[in-house]
């Protein structure tokens, strides 16, 4: 797994990419907040938004495959509780509103996850007052995903490797023990980086 | 004429609600697709049954559950940093990516479909109730921040239904029932019962908030995300159960230093958290469950003709059962179908329980020599 791969476009080079990420965060709070408060019946801002936000991922040159990608996997979700508001006396407005707001806002947030590295995000997150061990917690947190991950596979394909067929009781059991032996190897991983860390001079 | 009135707008109700159910089902079949042999392990982009996407909240229900998601947190940080060891600190955050992948892990359902775990109670089991709130936080906001998957502004939100009341509840449950089955086999049903149990308190905060909005009614969205949740919460205990039990057997230590009686300080804890849960209930459950003594009240007003008359002529009964079917109160008959529930479940995860657990808990001489 790549150590990136949750926010893969993250480190490419662009006028976007360059702009400070406090700005860049402010700036997409503030879309958010706007897109979700204004009525739907303003639809001159939502289109200008929309051609905002292509123009700026136009510029930021992140693949239209990978967010075009990335909002088809999303939308459903957002559909699946949407489709429930058409079942109410005016529906159909509100299901309109409600699928344009959060594509919107879908895209708002995409475009910040990738043009903006992690450790910056946090940055900024601590600088505004978020408390130390918060923040700790979500770089660590950032930090190791990526390696458990991949020894998640590598049990799964230890796993795989021995089991000729299987049916799906065995198949949950193999996967639950594997849930839970990766527990407890970050456990004993979660100690080692403890040592590590006080050993540099933390506490 | 009333009672045409009342049982017209209750099958509408009744149709909508199936219609719901089904596109909801459809649309669970669309997204989850099956893994095939061989798949990588983490079909990475699995998407998450419980998150609320940005534009599907008004303003008052976020800035509410941010303020509660905010002073739950902030209990639990202070908690964290003043009474838990500094060394436990690393292991919340690999906690965190370790619920993060836990949750990516697609597990066959019947017919292509998959599940993953929620991991809530898992969480709270493994590390205590402030630790998981912040473990589960972190996944929460990370899946926002990163993935889109959830909103920005409905991040209060969905931290507070799937960090503080997933959790919370999940524990609380799970205290409660192992004082009463003691034991290795108590904590697997506990555990089973607790699991299941928050995942359909935390979908139930989640059909609530929604609905305080005005986004759907929740006459719809209520028995949809309860129904489902009572299945998906199924799949949950089961999957919590048989890790717990595995746990068990490697590292017995791990689940039993967990078990400590609470100081003074804990408590505060403790009493902030559940304040928190409390004013949840009250300000996104019981506003919408007030559709019940409405419903119960317009049955008493219709039934104020036929009081006076019962006792004349003697056979009340077909009457009044009429029209409360009638009136049908979804809210009504979904926490009975949660009723029947909760025994059935509390029986299947037993006798899981009875299954996961080596057969040397019951003799264990003679096993344990059959069995090298």
């Amino acid at each position: 797994m790549r150590p990136d791969f949750l926010d893969r476009f993250s480190r490419l080079d662009s006028p976007v990419h360059r702009l400070p990420a406090a700005v860049k965060l402010a700036a997409t709070i503030l879309t958010i907040i706007v897109t979700v408060t204004l009525p739907i019946s303003l639809w001159g801002y939502f289109l200008g938004t929309a051609v905002m936000l292509v123009f700026v991922c136009s510029i930021s040159r992140i693949p239209w495959s990978f967010m075009i990608k990335r909002l088809l996997l999303l939308e459903p979700l957002a559909l699946g509780i949407a489709i429930m508001a058409l079942l109410q006396p005016g529906g159909l407005a509100i299901f309109t509103g409600i699928v344009i707001k959060s594509t919107i806002s879908l895209f708002t947030v995409l475009l910040l996850s990738n043009t903006t590295p992690f450790d910056q995000i946090l940055r900024v997150l601590r600088r505004v007052g978020i408390p130390a061990i918060l923040v700790t917690i979500l770089a660590l947190m950032y930090r190791y995903l990526f390696v458990l991950i991949d020894e998640g596979e590598r049990l799964a394909r230890a796993r795989m490797s021995r089991t000729f067929s299987t049916n799906r009781v065995r198949r949950w059991h193999s996967l639950a023990s594997l849930i839970s032996q990766l527990f407890l190897r970050s456990t004993e991983r979660a100690e080692r980086i403890y040592a590590a860390m006080t050993a540099r001079g933390w506490k | 004429m009333k009672g045409k009135t009342v049982t017209f707008s209750a099958e509408r109700v009744r149709s909508n609600v199936c219609l719901a159910r089904l596109l909801i089902l459809g649309y669970i079949h669309a997204v989850f697709l099956s893994p095939r042999n061989g798949e990588p392990l983490c079909a990475f982009p699995n998407i998450r049954t419980m998150h609320i996407p940005d534009g599907f909240l008004d303003t008052k229900t976020a800035t509410a559950t941010a303020v509660l998601s905010v002073v739950g947190l902030g209990s639990s940080l202070r908690y964290a940093s003043r009474h838990l060891p500094p060394r436990r600190i690393p292991l919340i955050g690999l906690a965190a990516a370790f619920i993060f992948v836990a949750q990516m892990i697609n597990f066959p359902v019947a017919s292509g479909t998959s599940g993953h775990l929620l991991g809530a109670t898992l969480a709270a089991v493994l590390l205590g109730p402030a630790a998981a709130v912040l473990v589960m936080s972190t996944v929460v906001i990370v899946q926002a921040l990163l993935f889109a998957d959830g909103g920005i502004l409905a991040l209060g939100a969905n931290v507070f239904n799937i960090a503080i009341v997933g959790p919370l509840c999940g524990y609380g449950i799970y205290r409660l029932i192992h004082t009463i089955f003691r034991g290795d086999f108590g904590r697997l049903v506990s555990v089973g019962v607790a699991s299941w149990f928050s995942t359909i308190v935390a979908a139930i905060f989640c059909a609530g908030e929604l609905a305080w909005s005005g986004t759907v009614a929740w006459n719809a969205v209520f028995p949809a995300m309860a129904g489902i949740h009572m299945v998906t919460g199924l799949f949950e205990a089961s999957i919590t159960m048989i890790v717990i039990a595995s746990i068990t057997r490697a590292r017995p230590e791990l689940l039993n230093d967990n078990i400590p009686s609470a100081t003074g300080r804990e408590r505060t804890t403790g009493f902030v958290l559940a304040a928190i849960l409390l004013i949840g209930v009250l300000l996104l459950v019981t506003p919408h469950a007030s559709e019940l003594p409405d419903g119960l009240e317009k049955v008493a007003s219709t039934l104020g003709f036929e009081h006076r008359a019962i006792p004349n002529q003697g056979v009340p009964a077909p009457m009044a059962d009429h029209v409360v079917s009638g009136t049908g109160s979804t809210t009504i008959a979904v926490l009975l179908a949660g009723l029947v529930g909760a025994i059935a479940v509390l029986a299947l995860s037993s006798l899981l329980a009875r299954i996961l657990l080596p057969r040397a808990n019951a003799s264990p001489p003679q096993n344990s020599g059959e069995r090298t």
